[in-house]
């Protein structure tokens, strides 16, 4: 049954943007940041606006702390004569689900989707807590980093990881973001050295977190004649799941990513070998965790975009590792990749898209 | 029902949870720049390339054309009254007296209107067309704000023709 609900219909990432990111933007409204994002993701296939049929954003307003910030971000795009659209509260990979879905039903041949976040306008920590359940959790203010650190501690006490573990993910993606010029946090400083940070909240270390991030992303999609047109070699969609757990963290063993499981499962990831996997674990310690929920060996390369532990811009961050994928293959150092994206505490929802290259 | 029954306490219906988030703002490049204006007393707007519409305030795009507004404009200290309504309801954090009237104001050269407070006229002789003014705060009050804005109020020159705003409504 599981290749049936793979994807009937063909969609190619056609074309992929993001924003430098940047700990703070503080010159640019979200129309500014946008602008360029959009420009460049039609600019690279030579289409504009009117060559798509759909538009889907992926953002939250309580980053902005103001109301409707997706209707007025598409100021960025135009939207004149009137567009079919649509929003998420979701990272842009949600987004790009849903432009997938429509797409699937053979209407329309093109969308546009775009994600933006700007994590530095508030307190984050607070901001986050509100994610939660509202009775029982949210009114204790819970910050995101002790959730994600009470993960970590109970993969530790599982036996499944050590914190050496942790500063060799960190280390890792952040000399790889070396080679990644719109990355935040890029460095080259041995796992031994990162040890010697002080806890944030134990068992991690500031190495362990992902930097706060302002940015934004976009991608093209494109199916029918569309993606031959715009690509002489498309990157093809061949898998797209996403799955949630509940949001009572007591509830769920918080060592392993049965959501995760379940979407690589429909996806079809384990139809064929992977050369790169693009995956969107903000804290270090979930890189071990996603990993293992996705069956990837240990010869799998993981993030060599540096990964979100060197730019982490919320709402982007998981359409980024999409587009990060597809750019993997369209280079020609991956024929099949996957990424994943999460939301919520903890890895609570996580989707699974599977690449492949002709 | 028994009495045990209507003893035991009841199903909680309300709890409190109170949240107060605080947030930086950024008004980017073209809403400084509409925001600078205000400190000095002028609007400025600006000019779509593709299109040529004059944007007050502007976010830094043509909402149309989707192409950035790189074209500073200063807009006339008149406009036009392109619709209204006369405020009669109290509520909450009112600071003004009731009636008012609130205004879309077409300024000369922009197309775009934005919402203002109009006074100096009975509430019963206001009407579309009418031309008004902006007046300012005292020079020494001037800050980046719509409230460097006190109101607007008519002018004394005939209405305009209903062809010239029937697109701004």
């Amino acid at each position: 049954m599981s290749a049936a609900a793979r994807t009937a219909r063909p969609v190619s990432i056609a074309s992929f943007a993001q924003m430098q990111n940047v700990r703070k933007d503080d010159e640019h409204n979200e129309v500014e940041m946008l602008m360029p994002v959009i420009a460049e993701v039609f600019g690279n296939i030579g289409i504009t606006k009117d060559d798509v049929d759909f538009i889907c954003s992926g953002s939250t307003d309580y980053l902005i702390g103001g109301p409707f910030s997706f209707v007025m971000a598409l100021d960025a795009v135009g939207v004149w004569p009137p567009r079919s659209e649509s929003h998420v509260e979701m990272d842009g990979a949600w987004a790009l689900y849903e432009a997938w879905v429509l797409l699937q039903e053979g209407e329309i041949d093109a969308a546009l989707v775009y994600s933006f976040g700007r994590s530095s306008l508030g307190d984050l920590n607070e901001i986050l807590s509100l994610q939660l359940d509202p009775y029982y959790l949210a009114p204790m203010w819970p910050d995101t980093v002790s959730l994600a650190a009470l993960q970590a501690r109970a993969l530790i006490d599982a036996g499944k990881a050590t914190e050496a573990d942790f500063a060799a993910i960190a280390a890792r993606s952040r000399k790889d973001a070396l080679s990644n010029p719109k990355a935040q946090v890029a460095n080259d400083i041995p796992a031994e050295t990162l040890l010697e940070d002080e806890y944030v909240v134990s068992p991690l270390r500031r190495h362990a977190l992902p930097p706060i991030t302002d940015g934004a992303a976009a991608i093209v999609l494109a199916a029918g004649d569309k993606a031959r047109q715009w690509s002489d070699k498309p990157v093809w969609i061949t898998g797209f799941d996403h799955r949630i757990e509940t949001h009572s963290l007591g509830a769920r063993d918080l060592t392993s990513s049965p959501s995760t499981t379940k979407a690589a499962e429909v996806a079809g990831l384990a139809d064929g070998p992977v050369d790169v996997a693009e995956i969107h674990a903000p804290y270090a310690h979930q890189e071990i965790i996603i990993r293992e929920a996705l069956g990837l060996d240990d010869t799998v390369p993981i993030n060599p975009s540096g990964g979100p532990l060197a730019a982490n811009p919320l709402m982007s961050a998981g359409l980024i590792r999409i587009g990060e994928a597809a750019a993997s293959i369209k280079s020609g150092k991956a024929k099949r990749a996957v990424a994943h994206a999460t939301s919520g505490p903890c890895l609570q929802q996580n989707l699974v898209c599977v690449l492949e290259g002709e | 029902m028994s009495d045990e029954a209507t003893d035991a306490p009841g199903p909680v219906t309300m709890l409190a949870t109170p949240i107060g988030l605080d947030f930086d703002f950024t008004p980017g490049i073209a809403q400084s720049k509409f925001l600078r204006g205000l400190e000095q007393g002028k609007f400025l707007g600006q000019r779509c390339p593709v299109c040529g519409k004059v944007y007050v305030p502007s976010r830094g795009s043509c909402p149309t054309d989707g192409v950035p507004t790189t074209e500073d404009v200063e807009l006339a200290n008149v406009g036009t009254v392109t619709t209204y309504c006369v405020v009669n309801v109290p509520f909450a954090g009112q600071s003004i007296e009731i009636p008012y009237i609130c205004a879309q104001i077409l300024l000369d050269g922009a197309n775009l209107s934005f919402m203002g407070l109009l006074q100096e006229i009975p509430t019963d002789q206001i009407r579309m067309g009418m031309r008004v003014e902006a007046v300012w705060v005292e020079p020494d009050q001037l800050t980046p704000s719509l409230a460097s804005i006190k109101y607007f109020r008519p002018v004394d020159e005939p209405d305009a023709d209903y062809e010239t705003y029937k697109e701004y409504l």
